[in-house]
């Protein structure tokens, strides 16, 4: 039996694994914590999974409805349709629905609880700007989203942040009622600050996997199509246009950041750290290891 | 392990089946003495072409092996998706032969390592009246559907479940409608 020219790459599994195991640590840390600390921890834990399931079983309409994205049927959109439907036989996948968004900023986003229940959707500004191998790197890339089951690994991921972020908000409004220990530091000022690092160490350790999962995505995408410079040519077309890119996916949970961020960071480097996509350059570089992988005689 | 496979965003494609291409021929007999379509002795393989030297080698030596036999050349078109279909000819009566072309492009695909690129394959039958249809193998899923074209780009829905219906105790039909999907424009039909 000939092998399958399709690689993986085990660096990039292993960093992933690597931020899934820090993510965990973190969590079992904060239950700890929680529990000597002796603060809502009941309420917090029920609000903050209320918070995830919801966001994970709504996330489709959710993001359909941020993006104002439309489904449309095969009748209305022949040719995209043709073209996921393609895809998705040739990947052995249930097709997901279709859909458009009428913006000119050229986007595509994958969403949904499982790979039969996702939507995935382009923007008219994607559609005109893409010819059709590009546009089908771009489908293929979201395709491999889905069926990585991309919104689920997120929103477990971000859950902890989420829960860090309620603390936070909560020592902020109601903290000053809160009750106080016999040597005069009050708890929920201990509880708000750890909350604070706790969010803040989760947020760059989500979006650090975000980044992984983009990479995996590109790659899974580029062998599906057999293309990855046309993939490759998507993405500089599009860069471009917006400096985060192709794929907005409203995956993440970033309910807090606005409160978070402070003005004062900025620069390249801490800017790379925050993205919740690879930097272009890695991911042309990736592609292009790819294309040289295809192009190798067979063995 | 799909678990695993999700949490480290590794999807590998799926491995083509291909022995299942070879019941066409008895299946083509039921065709014939329960519906009244014969081949017509057009069947194609539809793929996607990777980029780079190493696939287009492929594909050169596949026309090259197939065309060594003396019989119909091996065509090759692209279609408006941007997928490549390698049309092999046979006489109508020999549809094991038109099987084993089929089959013969396939495996050396696979060989090459690009076992994955593979989309499906057709083999065209046509009836006394003219009507025709295209009996299409998912190499992914290992089954078949019929393929029943009209003008306009619709499908005559009643033909493919009467194709359904006769063949059902030859092949694997594909259980699940909606991947039965539409090629129009596919060579042979």
């Amino acid at each position: 039996m000939a092998r399958s020219r399709f690689r993986s790459d085990p660096g990039l599994t292993i960093r992933m694994s690597t931020v899934v195991l820090l993510l965990g640590a973190l969590y079992v840390a904060v239950m700890a914590g929680l529990v000597v600390a002796g603060v809502g921890t009941v309420a917090v834990l029920v609000i903050a999974v209320a918070f995830g399931l919801g966001q994970w079983f709504f996330s489709d309409k959710l993001a359909m409805a941020a993006m104002r994205a439309r489904v449309v049927t095969p009748e209305q959109a022949p040719e995209l349709h043709g073209m996921v439907e393609r895809l998705c036989t040739l990947a052995n996948m249930p097709k997901p629905q279709v859909a458009i968004a009428e913006n000119d900023m050229p986007n595509a986003f994958a969403t949904g609880r499982s790979p039969r229940h996702s939507v995935i959707a382009v923007t008219t500004g994607l559609l005109r700007r893409l010819d059709r191998e590009e546009l089908e790197g771009v489908l293929s890339h979201e395709l491999s989203h889905v069926a990585h089951r991309d919104v689920t690994v997120m929103t477990v991921a971000g859950f902890l942040g989420v829960a860090a972020g309620l603390v936070m908000r909560w020592g902020l409004y109601f903290g000053g009622g809160s009750r106080r220990q016999d040597n005069g530091v009050p708890v929920w000022l201990l509880v708000w600050l750890g909350s604070i690092v706790v969010y803040f160490i989760s947020f760059l350790l989500t979006r650090v996997l975000s980044r992984y999962r983009e990479l995996c995505a590109d790659r899974a995408g580029a062998y599906l199509t057999g293309k990855p410079s046309a993939l490759a040519s998507a993405l500089t077309k599009i860069s471009g246009d917006i400096a985060r890119i192709p794929t907005r996916d409203l995956r993440e949970s970033e309910p807090f950041n606005a409160f978070m961020f402070a003005p004062a960071f900025n620069g390249k480097s801490i800017s790379a750290l925050f993205a919740t996509h690879p930097p272009v350059e890695q991911r042309l570089a990736q592609l292009a290891k790819i294309s040289a992988d295809l192009s190798r005689p067979a063995a | 392990m799909g678990l695993l496979k999700n949490l480290f965003g590794r999807s590998d494609p799926p491995n083509a089946n291909l022995d299942n291409l070879f019941a066409v021929p008895s299946a083509a007999i039921t065709l014939q003495a329960s519906a009244g379509f014969t081949p017509t002795g057009v069947g194609a393989v539809c793929y996607r072409q990777a980029e780079g030297g190493a696939f287009a080698e492929a594909q050169t030596d596949i026309q090259q092996l197939l065309d060594a036999d003396g019989g119909p050349k091996v065509e090759r078109t692209v279609d408006d998706f941007g997928f490549t279909w390698l049309v092999c000819r046979a006489d109508p009566s020999e549809i094991s032969a038109l099987v084993t072309d089929v089959h013969a492009v396939n495996s050396s695909l696979e060989n090459a390592g690009f076992g994955a690129s593979l989309l499906c394959s057709l083999i065209a039958f046509r009836s006394d009246e003219g009507k025709t249809f295209g009996l299409v193998y998912l190499y992914k899923q290992g089954t078949f559907y019929p393929f029943a074209p009209v003008k306009g780009d619709k499908r005559d829905n009643a033909l493919e479940l009467q194709v359904r219906g006769a063949l059902g105790d030859d092949l694997t039909i594909e259980p699940e409608l909606g991947r039965w999907m539409g090629l129009w424009g596919a060579p042979g039909l």
